[in-house]
């Protein structure tokens, strides 16, 4: 892509998909900013009319709005950090040379084909459930009372569950990325005398960056619509305990059926979904620069 | 200090010898080449002496001290990679300080040291470039200065120059060679190349299958190979080697004559230039000699023999004599 015309060339090449992709994205915007302003209860579907920022000063005075946004950001950061620390050791330790490498990994990587509501399910009732859960027996058998995942720890339970499903994806960019690092640079770096930490830390670690940050956008994008591992297990709750923002907005769409304010809380996700990846591209965006 | 002496040190992997029994001793300051053909086991021994690799059996001393089980960080040897191996996100400033910071030296005397590696190698305007904004040569000279800064008991430099062009090389090899007198210090080189081990070995170690064929001075090799194989090895066009009546005559199996050891004009041997190459400073010719087979002869650049042309051949030199093992007689 160096001269003139090539890039012309290369533009008009990606036009059409382009054009697609912007018509595929500005007509459910276009419609979602346009109902957040308008008067749309499914109860009620002859009284409409323009109701200027009601529907979003009703999202955001809602008492449960703050907290949604605080539960959204807690879990998209709780599972970033859980997946890409486990990730990383996990991969380090997959990467050894060991017997039985290959059924290894794929079981590491066995996780991400479970349909999350299935692994939600999985956990809530096989794992976490206090009178059938593995977990709770085992509490019973250390002589302990089984812990109440869903009733007392919500937000945690949830996170460790997409944290499960998402480790194998951040696992496997990690490890490729691990396989990429020269084994001389290694060796260079062992006989410059450093330890296996500070091989990790400045040599290991840095080599990653960029499949870290890759990790990171990817995983937040899909992270701030997380829904169906919710809805299989807390709905929300107990109160609103562990209500995020899609859930809010599923709660307005489907179990209120007011169609307005549920639009209005989209725009304000896209909103939010915006700000996070400002302030993601201004701290770790750099790293993608090769 | 930088004494290394291998006693019966064995390598396999697996099911695969490359290294049957080896014994060596190389003596502190001397700069020791190891050639031999491609797969031979340089690089393997060398990364056994280095500690990347752990020895089958037999033990490798140190100075005097057993190291055969000590890591590499322990061992207090510097070795530059074929590849460079430089860390490509620091600045070559931390890629030369990164020993020093891993040995845990205070920041002046890291700079101090790192100025001073500079200033030797000509990298001082590079210092705070990336490994990645640098040329070949120039990444080569940061690779030897992150070993140098060490101060390591001794150097190992696996085919530290080719990934180098011709003119390049030449510079560099004179540039180590230099480092050498300078420092003193040992060093271990591995090649493949002939001229940069006769030119800057004091010590040759020619390899063969895992095996020591011969050690000893460049002229050493050159004028006394021990068999058919240094022969061959060691010596630029190769050493023509001879069977048959003709050697029989010097009471041989085989016998062995340079190329730069036969004259063109009159003598014993007459046959049809084939190849002819002009240098020219030198005539490299192809001529097959009716009886004996193709020899190839260094000629001086005047002589001005080409295809087809009928010539007579004189051997005029040492005339090397080999029996059926080929062993030197
Ligand atoms: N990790 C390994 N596992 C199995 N065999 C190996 C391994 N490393 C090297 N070998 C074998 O050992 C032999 C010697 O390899 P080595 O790298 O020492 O050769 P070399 O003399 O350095 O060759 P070159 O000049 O091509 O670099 C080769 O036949 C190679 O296939
Ligand atoms: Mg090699």
């Amino acid at each position: 892509m160096a001269t003139q015309s090539s890039r012309f060339a290369a533009r008009l090449m990606v036009a059409p998909s382009v054009t697609v992709l912007f018509i595929w994205m500005i007509i459910p915007l276009a419609m979602a900013i346009y109902y957040s302003f308008r008067l749309y209860r499914l109860i009620s579907p002859d009284r409409t009319g323009w109701v200027g920022f009601r529907n979003y000063s009703w999202f955001v005075n809602s008492p449960e709005f703050w907290l949604a946004i605080s539960n959204t950001l807690l879990l998209v950061g709780g599972v970033l950090i859980i997946t890409i620390v486990l990730g990383t050791l996990i991969a380090l330790l997959i990467d050894q040379p060991v017997w039985g490498q290959g059924p290894l990994r794929i079981l590491v990587i066995s996780p991400f084909f479970v349909m999350p509501p299935v692994a939600a399910s999985i956990w809530e009732n096989l794992f976490m459930h206090p009178q059938n859960g593995m977990l709770a027996s085992l509490a019973l058998g250390l002589g302990m009372k089984p812990i109440l995942f869903m009733e007392n720890y919500p937000m945690a339970s949830v996170i460790f569950i997409v944290s499960w499903e998402w480790l194998p994806f951040a696992t496997l960019i990690l490890l490729t990325a691990l396989q990429s690092l020269s084994s001389e640079q290694l060796e260079a770096a062992e006989m410059d005398g450093a330890s296996a930490f500070s091989r990790f830390r400045y040599i290991i670690l840095p080599h990653m960056t960029r499949a870290i940050t890759v990790v990171i956008l990817i995983q937040t994008i899909f992270l701030l619509g997380i829904f169906g591992e919710i809805f299989t297990t807390t709905q929300g709750g107990p109160g609103s305990a562990s209500t995020t923002l899609p859930y809010m907005i599923f709660k307005q769409a489907i179990a209120a059926k007011d169609i307005g304010r549920a639009a209005a809380g989209g725009i304000i996700a896209v909103i939010l979904a915006n700000i996070v990846a400002y302030f993601l591209m201004r701290g770790i965006g750099r790293n993608l620069d090769a | 200090m930088g004494k290394i002496e291998l006693t019966k040190v064995r390598k396999s992997f697996g099911d695969v010898h490359v290294i049957p029994s080896i014994d060596l001793t190389i003596n502190d300051g001397e700069f020791v080449v190891f050639v031999g053909p491609s797969g031979c086991g340089k690089s393997t021994l060398l990364r056994l002496i280095a500690g990347l690799e752990d020895t089958t059996s037999g033990t490798i001393e140190i100075d005097g001290k057993d190291a055969t089980a000590l890591p590499p960080a322990k061992r207090g040897l510097a070795m530059v990679f074929q590849s460079y191996a430089l860390y490509p996100h620091m600045t070559v400033r931390k890629n030369i300080a990164f020993p020093l910071k891993m040995a845990g030296m205070d920041q002046a005397e890291q700079d101090k040291r790192v100025e001073r590696a500079a200033k030797v190698l000509n990298l001082a305007s590079y210092l705070d470039r990336r490994p990645g904004q640098l040329s070949g040569g120039q990444r080569q000279r940061v690779a030897i200065g992150r070993a140098i800064v060490r101060e390591p008991a001794a150097f190992l430099f696996d085919e530290p120059l080719s990934n180098l062009d011709a003119a390049l090389r030449v510079g560099m090899r004179q540039e180590i060679s230099e480092l050498h007198q300078s420092l003193k210090t040992t060093m271990i080189y591995v090649t493949h190349d002939q001229v940069e081990a006769m030119t800057m070995a004091d010590k040759i170690v020619v390899l063969h299958a895992g095996r020591i064929e011969q050690v000893g001075a460049p002229l050493e090799l050159y004028n006394n190979p021990r068999n058919k194989f240094v022969a061959g090895f060691i010596g630029s066009p190769k050493m023509n080697f001879i069977e048959g009546a003709e050697a029989a005559k010097h009471k041989a199996h085989t016998i062995g004559v340079r190329p730069e050891h036969i004259t063109v004009g009159d003598g014993p041997w007459e046959g049809v230039v084939g190849l002819s190459e002009h240098l020219g400073s030198d005539s490299f010719l192809k001529v097959a000699v009716e009886g004996i087979g193709t020899l190839t002869v260094r000629a001086p650049g005047e002589v001005g023999a080409h295809h087809g042309d009928r010539i007579r051949l004189a051997p005029a030199g040492k005339i090397h004599r080999f029996d059926e093992s080929g062993n030197a007689l």
